[in-house]
């Protein structure tokens, strides 16, 4: 008898026999595909869901501008490396949004995944989450997942619109988008920069992810 | 790893006598139930999602074989592979095989309890295969070759002096005069240290909070990030889960995110909740070529038909050993293995025996915090009760107390005679007392009167008053 058969087996056996595993199995299919919502909590029904997600980001650490469109976000970028005296190279991903974008002459891009040596990313994160300040982002060559840790300054361009209540809200969209079931390869539900307490409990931001996550929300 | 649960009470009368732990200690009882507290008050719904917790994983418990399939039919058709691994010493040579096939020398590893609890750091080491914790606790512990001594807080138990010469001894190749008095110094060192191993390893491991049956995705949740470039760098992305980490859908797992890193940390979300699903896809810049799925039950199933079921919705928040008065008194290495705090004294039991774990069950005083914080509401002090009567059937705990708690049944099941030998010991016992009320020093209880004195009995029996009261209130 394979490992699977076993396991199986005696799940079966401590279960008991309530229900066949015939009836179990049609139980089990007919809850994934109603995917059921559970308490949604009233706060993620903010009559103006970006307000309250640049509240909560905060909450979490991060940093957040809101521009009124896609031209606005090469000089927030800009200011934001100026402040914290970066050098003014950054690297992003082939999504159209950032690629269209003009940069200033005195800065300078690249393309594609990190392989650890840049200092600063620009992502596009497919939505966001109002209630916790979560960034939600998809893997791929838009957005490649290794600029979304491995620089210590990390930008996120976020498209007011693309802002929802709750995690369930993201999840109806992402069905909507790929079809039930499916999944992008990587979903990085990010909250705020890395950090660690775990020497004395003493909260430090910049673990092994970034050590700034600056926000720029496009209200078009 | 090796089991130290049987030398529980001299692992906790050393930990009691340790300074150094004791001063660590201090942080845990001050930060995390505080931070908890704050984080339940904030959101009104917190007690309905506790709730809604406990229904989810009951319902996917109820219905384990089923959404287990279903999560092995998603993970296949996304291309990662599935394995079943009935014990510790299946799931390490499933490691191990998919090691030696793609000829990995050196793995990068998330924190998994899964991976202490089969061994794997020493296992992989042995078959000269190089094995990094990622984890800024794990890291810590890893370099001082301990066994984690919280769930969520690996390091907890050490003091930072303590992490600073660990950095000290294991960095040579840093010049000696850098500074290391600040926290901050030391996690900037850390982060640089692992930097180049998150860039060499072959293999990245992790653990799973949770498993979606829907879409055949795993998921960690973390806060440094580390996990992330563990299963994002390398060629082969393996998962160790235990088999009740499953849940049916993404909606089904939003519910359980509200609870768990509220009652963790007290943050409303960690910084990273990671969904993967399968390996690398075409047109990808980055993620791994393989993504591996290991299955493991190392017991669960035989809990899973025992009056231990309730125990497998646990989701490994902490809360229960962070609010535990004894886990404040004397830290987690004191339980001799993988889980320690309350859930540790129902889990190890279930897992290595109650003949190697009798005495944890036996270290609470049923105050019922744990219960009263639990996310998902597991009845921990109605279950460390089950192991004691198991204990007692099986013949296990000590033949004084054996003896005694037969001559106790003996009187309480002759109420007369119980009565009667009560009402005279209370007196006794309140003469004994004297003046001061209080007793420092007992025959047979020595043990328990060398640490605090007994207050005398007063006003008679609990029965005798409570005659005396329904007499009162007839009248």
């Amino acid at each position: 008898m394979s490992a699977r058969q076993a396991i199986l087996g005696r799940i079966r056996d401590a279960i008991g026999d309530a229900a066949t595993p015939e009836a179990r199995a049609t139980a089990a299919a007919r809850r994934v595909e109603a995917h059921p919502r559970g308490t949604i909590p009233k706060q993620a029904r903010h009559n103006r869901p970006v307000v309250l997600f640049a509240k909560k980001a905060a909450k979490a650490e991060a940093t957040v501008r809101r521009v009124k469109s896609y031209e606005e976000v090469a000089e927030a970028v800009h200011r934001f490396m100026r402040e914290h005296e970066l050098p003014l190279n950054l690297r992003h991903g082939d999504d159209e949004r950032l690629a269209n974008i003009v940069w200033p002459d005195d800065m300078t891009t690249s393309r594609g995944p990190s392989d650890g040596s840049d200092l600063t990313t620009v992502s596009h994160a497919e939505g966001a989450v109002a209630e916790s300040g979560t960034l939600i982002m998809g893997s791929g060559p838009d957005n490649p997942t290794t600029l979304n840790f491995l620089a210590e300054n990390h930008i996120v361009v976020l498209r007011g619109r693309d802002v929802q209540g709750s995690y369930e809200d993201i999840w109806t969209t992402m069905r909507r988008r790929l079809g039930k079931g499916a999944m992008p390869r990587t979903v990085n539900m990010i909250t705020g920069p890395s950090r660690s307490a775990d020497i004395e409990q003493k909260l430090i931001l910049g673990a092994h992810g970034p050590l700034r996550l600056h926000i720029i929300v496009v209200e078009d | 790893m090796e089991i130290k649960s049987p030398q529980f009470k001299s692992r906790a009368s050393a930990a009691l006598e340790n300074e150094q732990l004791q001063s660590a200690l201090t942080h845990v009882r001050s930060n995390f139930i505080d931070k908890r507290a704050k984080a339940a008050r904030e959101l009104p719904e917190f007690e309905a999602l506790r709730d809604a917790a406990r229904d989810i994983k009951n319902h996917t418990l109820e219905h384990l074989d089923a959404y287990l399939e279903i999560f092995e039919a998603k993970v296949t058709e996304g291309g990662g592979h599935v394995h079943w691994a009935q014990t510790a010493t299946d799931a390490r040579g499933i490691v191990l095989d998919i090691c030696r096939r793609r000829n990995v020398k050196t793995v990068t590893k998330g924190k998994s309890m899964i991976a202490e609890e089969i061994g794997l750091n020493e296992f992989l080491e042995a078959n000269e295969i190089t094995p990094v914790e990622t984890d800024l606790g794990e890291y810590i512990i890893q370099l001082r070759r301990e066994p984690p001594s919280h769930i969520i807080a690996p390091a907890v138990h050490l003091t930072m002096e303590q992490v600073r010469d660990g950095f000290r001894e294991a960095h040579t190749h840093l010049p000696d005069s850098r500074p290391m008095d600040e926290p901050e110094n030391l996690l900037r060192e850390a982060r640089g240290v692992l930097r180049e191993k998150f860039l060499g390893a072959d293999m990245g491991i992790t653990g799973a909070n949770f498993l979606v049956a829907e879409t055949g995705t795993s998921i960690i949740v973390t806060n440094e990030g580390n996990g992330d470039l563990t299963q994002l760098l390398p060629r082969v992305h393996v998962v160790i889960a235990s088999i009740e980490k499953v849940l049916p859908t993404l909606e089904d797992m939003s519910q359980i995110v509200r609870v768990l890193a509220r009652s963790a940390t007290g943050q409303e979300m960690s910084v990273y909740t990671t969904l993967s699903t399968g390996p690398k896809r075409p047109g990808d810049p980055d993620g791994p070529e393989e993504f591996h799925v290991i299955l493991l039950d190392n017991g669960r199933s035989s809990m899973l038909g025992s009056e231990f079921r309730d125990v497998l919705r646990c989701i490994r928040c902490g809360a229960c050993m962070n609010h535990c008065p004894v886990y404040h008194a004397v830290g987690g290495h004191a339980y001799g293995w993988v889980y320690p705090g309350p859930v540790g004294a129902v889990l190890t039991p279930s897992l290595i025996g109650v003949d190697q774990a009798g005495h944890l069950p036996n270290a609470s005083t049923f105050c019922g915090r744990c219960e009263a914080v639990c996310p998902v509401r597991i009845p921990l002090p109605k279950m460390m009760r089950h192991w004691r009567e198991r204990e007692f059937e099986r013949q296990l705990s000590p033949a004084g107390q054996r003896r005694n708690l037969k001559l106790w049944a003996w009187f309480a099941r002759r109420p007369f005679i119980y009565r009667l030998a009560t009402g005279v010991a209370s007196r006794a016992l309140a003469m004994w007392g004297g003046r001061r009320r209080r007793i420092g020093w007992l025959p047979m209880a020595d043990g328990w009167t060398a640490h605090r004195d007994l207050p005398a009995p007063q006003g008679g029996t609990f029965i005798a008053r409570y005659h005396r009261q329904r007499r009162r209130r007839r009248s």
